[in-house]
């Protein structure tokens, strides 16, 4: 079967091919990656793979109904089948008012040079992503004596394009890389076992923590979690480390949703523009900044992207929408629209990130007699609906603003509504690290359940 | 042609791939050092049918196919994968996955195993459903909608989906084996937000299997579904903050064995046990459960949604007894584990797709009924929870410890169930739970057929199921004193 190269003719090829067959207007998202990992454990490889891909998704609309249809398989033939499918769905599905394309006049005109592709890094041998595997396995198995087993560390990268046409004249499209590494090491102390992790990814192959850094992080992450036990239940205050704090921005990201709002399923529906959290609470998006994991020079539907302040001083400003979710809630797009290849559009944050504070974390932890320091969270204990939260924790117990013992096989318990009112610090130790990313926090009281 | 190698026709005629090619491209990746090489390829077809609002506003479908080479040298494995099936890209991805072979000093094949078992027919379709007229499926949820917005005046929305995969899945080894299988599954599901006086509540109930439309039609098995999501929602309404601390669980029949598959069967996996990582690393054998708990995974079972025929890897599946009467007897393999720890292969090896390495999973977890009558459990309790329905598990292979999220709770007093209690998760140790069960019910029940179990990035499905059992102390995280 003869293949077809992904490009902006082939999507406009596409619509034109579908508005023959009836359809009102339709959009095209396609995209191709060349994915690579390899995991290394106790100093050899264990697993490489290496891999291209291509996809080509494609949404119809006959008047205010729709359907949507994807496909690996980019020959003539089974793109042909691909537009046939798509038109025999959108005519079952029902007429929707608020469906259809985003105006004319919303789509982004000057698309931002955003440096999201490290297109040197292709240079790099598998060779040298081995070695930087095994550089950081061996960095975190040589910590310390009680490190003896490994869960392997990794490297991987991907190098991706995004290749978006719609029918009323939108055609753009952007590449990008990401590469990461990450190490799992395990260590043991009297007869009891942890494992532990962490990681560095970034679009920028030179920009990579480094493989001592990262192993190290791990190691002492993985130490202190040794002799771990449970407390009494209580309640006390929680301060959250980064990683764990951005946790708590994912859940306000999905509660800002359009489509959770709209469905009544969030526990933030109606919320806008008033008091959702304390004051230290400052959210923003930015789906602008340079060379960072979230951003993109449009969004899913051909909307610009920019950079918004979600929440002020504690007032909710605004909700993360795409063209479908805002007309339900009669707003417009934010957007925020983001979707996977032959999927209606979604909504997604871009870089979420917490404001930092002036504190720094050690003050944030000196100033709590009795808490919890949470470095790990296990388990889906979050009703979007309520705000209702629990969820399995393990970190360090503080005692007179110290790090006073590991504690695990415990749950923290609240709800969100209260836990963003009660956010009482905030640390200036914000690193994006991912696409949603906040510093350490500390949330005055939470319930701990242990014995 | 018999049943048997409709696979290998499937891909000869849509692919222009003949089984007579893969002598040549299992060669090039097996080179001259490595121990084992398969090839994978598969074709799916999925489709999602969804209603909000009393719509049905969205059809979706997408089709993939694609072939991965796996190669096999001692503990490494090579793996490089295309989506554009041609015997050329094949051969590129063969030598792509040899490089792992490269530097081994060895020329000794390693052992992988082999099994010599009789293949199974689980799930004999007619019609998958994908292949229905996609009129009948909009259809029937028009109708859930209609049932369920009629069953409380509370209900603000109601959300139902189909979803329907066919995935056709061939396989060819170094060892000369060459199998395949045709794997539909279906799964509905009925959501729905009640209100009353400002609180909300949501509740979700679905079901599925290997099996076809007319599971959820011909006893009207929707109305069921959607009479359980109201009921959850509603009794949301009324709950009381959960409780926090220790105290005596019991777990209702069905879904709560997720419980096993959470504190126990991930814990059994090859994988983790072959480098000690897992909490249960070399303790075949020995007591992990008391002597009421006979925990099995079972691969076989007709049509459920946790079987497959054969395993990603080729190997039929079988029943695997995990631990019996309290003792740990085995562990879940697939192929690189099973031959690397020389025990034998339980048709574990499976993956999420072309574009994944197989591992150790398990397929429908459960245990075996016991003695006990269920309400005679509930009434040995004084103070404690009857948890009925879960979200979600997740576990720390490591330390052992896991959490599961109930849906459905309820107080239990002086023997008698009182209030429903919200949301709570509870958390526990692996190898220490199951010691802690103190009765077991003669109600063993397997969930709906709604189960996805993810590790490493991969999700595949899986079943579970329990009797009713009590459980002596168990860390229930709720909020209040």
């Amino acid at each position: 079967m003869e293949r077809m190269e992904l490009s902006q003719d082939l999507g406009r090829d596409v619509l034109a091919m579908a508005k023959a067959k009836g359809a009102s207007a339709g959009d095209v998202v396609m995209a191709d990656s060349e994915s690579f990992f390899v995991t290394v454990r106790m100093g050899e490889v264990e697993k490489i793979s290496q891999a291209g891909e291509k996809r080509l998704g494609l949404r119809l609309f006959f008047g205010n109904s729709s359907a949507s249809a994807s496909t690996s398989d980019i020959s003539k033939k089974s793109v042909e089948k691909l537009v046939d499918d798509t038109v025999r769905m959108a005519k079952v599905t029902a007429q929707d008012p608020q469906g259809g394309l985003p105006s004319e006049t919303e789509l982004a005109r000057e698309l931002p040079q955003l440096d999201l592709l490290d297109d040197a890094a292709r240079a790099v041998s598998v060779d040298q992503k081995i070695q930087i595997a095994l550089d950081t396995e061996k960095s975190a198995l040589e910590f310390d004596a009680r490190i003896t087993n490994s869960e392997g560390a990794e490297f991987s990268n991907q190098f991706g394009r995004v290749i978006y046409v719609s029918s009323h004249g939108f055609a753009g499209e952007y590449s990008g890389s990401t590469f990461g590494h990450s190490v799992s090491p395990v260590a043991k102390h009297d007869g009891a076992m942890q494992r532990d992790y962490w990681y560095s990814s970034n679009r920028k192959f030179a920009k990579l923590e480094s493989s001592k850094h990262v192993g190290e992080k791990a190691a002492q992450r993985v130490l202190r979690r040794l002799g771990g036990r449970k407390v009494k239940t209580c309640e006390v205050p929680i301060v959250f480390d980064p990683d764990m704090a951005a946790s708590l921005l994912r859940n306000l990201a999905s509660a800002i949703n359009g489509y959770s709002l709209y469905k009544g399923a969030s526990f933030l529906a109606g919320k806008l523009n008033t008091r959702i959290g304390s004051e230290l609470l400052n959210v923003i998006d930015d789906g602008t900044i340079p060379g960072a994991l979230g951003s993109r020079p449009f969004d899913a539907e051909g909307l610009p992207i920019r950079k918004k302040s979600v929440v002020e001083e504690g007032e909710l400003k605004t909700y993360l929408l795409d063209t479908y979710s805002g007309k339900k809630l009669g707003m417009t797009s934010t957007g925020n629209a983001s979707r996977s290849v032959g999927e209606p559009p979604g909504v997604s944050p871009a870089n979420f990130y917490l404001v930092p504070g002036n504190d720094s974390p050690e003050q944030i932890i000196g100033s709590v007699k009795n808490g919890l320091y949470v470095t790990e969270m296990i388990g889906f204990g979050v009703n979007m609906v309520t705000g209702d939260y629990s969820r399995g924790a393990a970190g360090m117990w503080i005692e007179n603003g110290e790090l006073a013992f590991p504690v695990e096989e415990i749950t923290i318990a609240g709800n969100l509504k209260e836990m963003f009112q009660n956010l009482e610090m905030v640390a200036n130790d914000l690193e994006m690290r991912g696409r949603i990313a906040a510093p350490t926090v500390m949330i005055s009281r939470m319930t701990v359940a242990g014995d | 042609m018999t049943k048997d190698n409709l696979p290998a026709a499937f891909f000869n005629d849509n692919f222009g791939i003949r089984t007579s090619d893969f002598d040549k491209v299992l060669d090039a990746a097996l080179g001259k050092k490595a121990d084992y090489a398969d090839l994978f390829f598969e074709y799916r077809r999925n489709e999602g049918v969804s209603l909000e609002e009393g719509l049905v506003k969205n059809c979706s479908q997408s089709t993939a196919n694609g072939v991965g080479v796996r190669v096999l040298a001692e503990a490494k494995t090579g793996y490089a994968y295309t989506d554009d099936i041609t015997i050329e890209n094949l051969e590129i991805a063969a030598r792509t996955a040899q490089y792992i072979a490269h530097n081994r000093p060895s020329q000794v094949p390693a052992p992988v195993g082999q099994a010599h078992r009789e293949a199974h027919d689980l799930y004999p379709i007619r019609t998958p459903v994908n292949d229905v007229a996609l009129e009948k499926k909009v259809d029937l949820l028009y109708e859930i909608d209609k049932f369920t917005r009629a069953l409380d005046p509370r209900i603000k929305n109601v959300f139902a989906s189909i979803g329907a995969e066919y995935k056709v899945i061939l396989i060819a080894s170094s060892q000369g084996m060459v199998v395949g299988d045709i794997q539909p599954l279906t799964r509905l599901n009925v959501t729905c937000i009640v209100e009353e006086n400002g609180n909300r509540q949501i509740g979700s109930f679905g079901g599925g299997g290997r099996v076809e439309f007319g599971f959820f039609v011909d006893n009207k098995d929707y109305e069921r579904y959607a009479r359980e999501a109201v009921r959850q929602a509603v009794l949301n309404l009324s709950a009381v903050d959960a409780p926090a601390g220790t105290m005596d669980v019991v777990l209702g029949p069905g879904w709560p064995g997720i419980l096993l598959h959470e504190a126990i069967g991930h814990g059994l996996e090859g994988d983790f046990n072959r480098k000690k990582t897992s909490a249960f690393s070399d303790r075949i054998g020995q007591k992990v459960a008391s002597e009421l708990c006979t925990v099995i995974d079972d691969g076989t079972m007709p049509s459920r949604r946790g079987s497959i025929n054969v395993d990603d890897e080729g190997t039929p599946t079988t029943r695997t007894v995990l631990i019996e009467k309290g003792v740990l007897k085995g562990y879940l393999q697939d192929k690189l584990n099973a031959g690397l720890m020389k025990m034998p292969l339980t048709g574990n090896g499976r993956r999420e797709s072309y574009a994944h390495i197989p591992m150790p999973r398990m397929t429908n977890t459960f245990m075996l009924a016991g003695d006990s009558a269920p309400d005679e459990i509930l009434r040995s309790v004084k103070k404690g929870l009857y948890a009925v329905s879960f979200g979600g598990g997740q576990v720390d292979i490591t330390s052992g410890k896991f959490v599961f999220s109930a849906s459905e709770a309820y107080l239990v007093e002086d023997g008698q169930v009182t209030k429903p209690v919200k949301g709570a998760t509870l958390i526990g140790n692996g190898p220490d739970v199951l010691t802690r069960v103190s009765m077991v019910g003669s109600d063993l029940k397997l969930d709906e057929g709604v189960g996805t179990c993810g590790k490493d990035g991969q999700s595949v499905p899986v079943g579970v199921g329990l009797p009713t059992i009590r459980i002596d102390g168990l860390t229930v995280g709720g909020t209040a004193a």
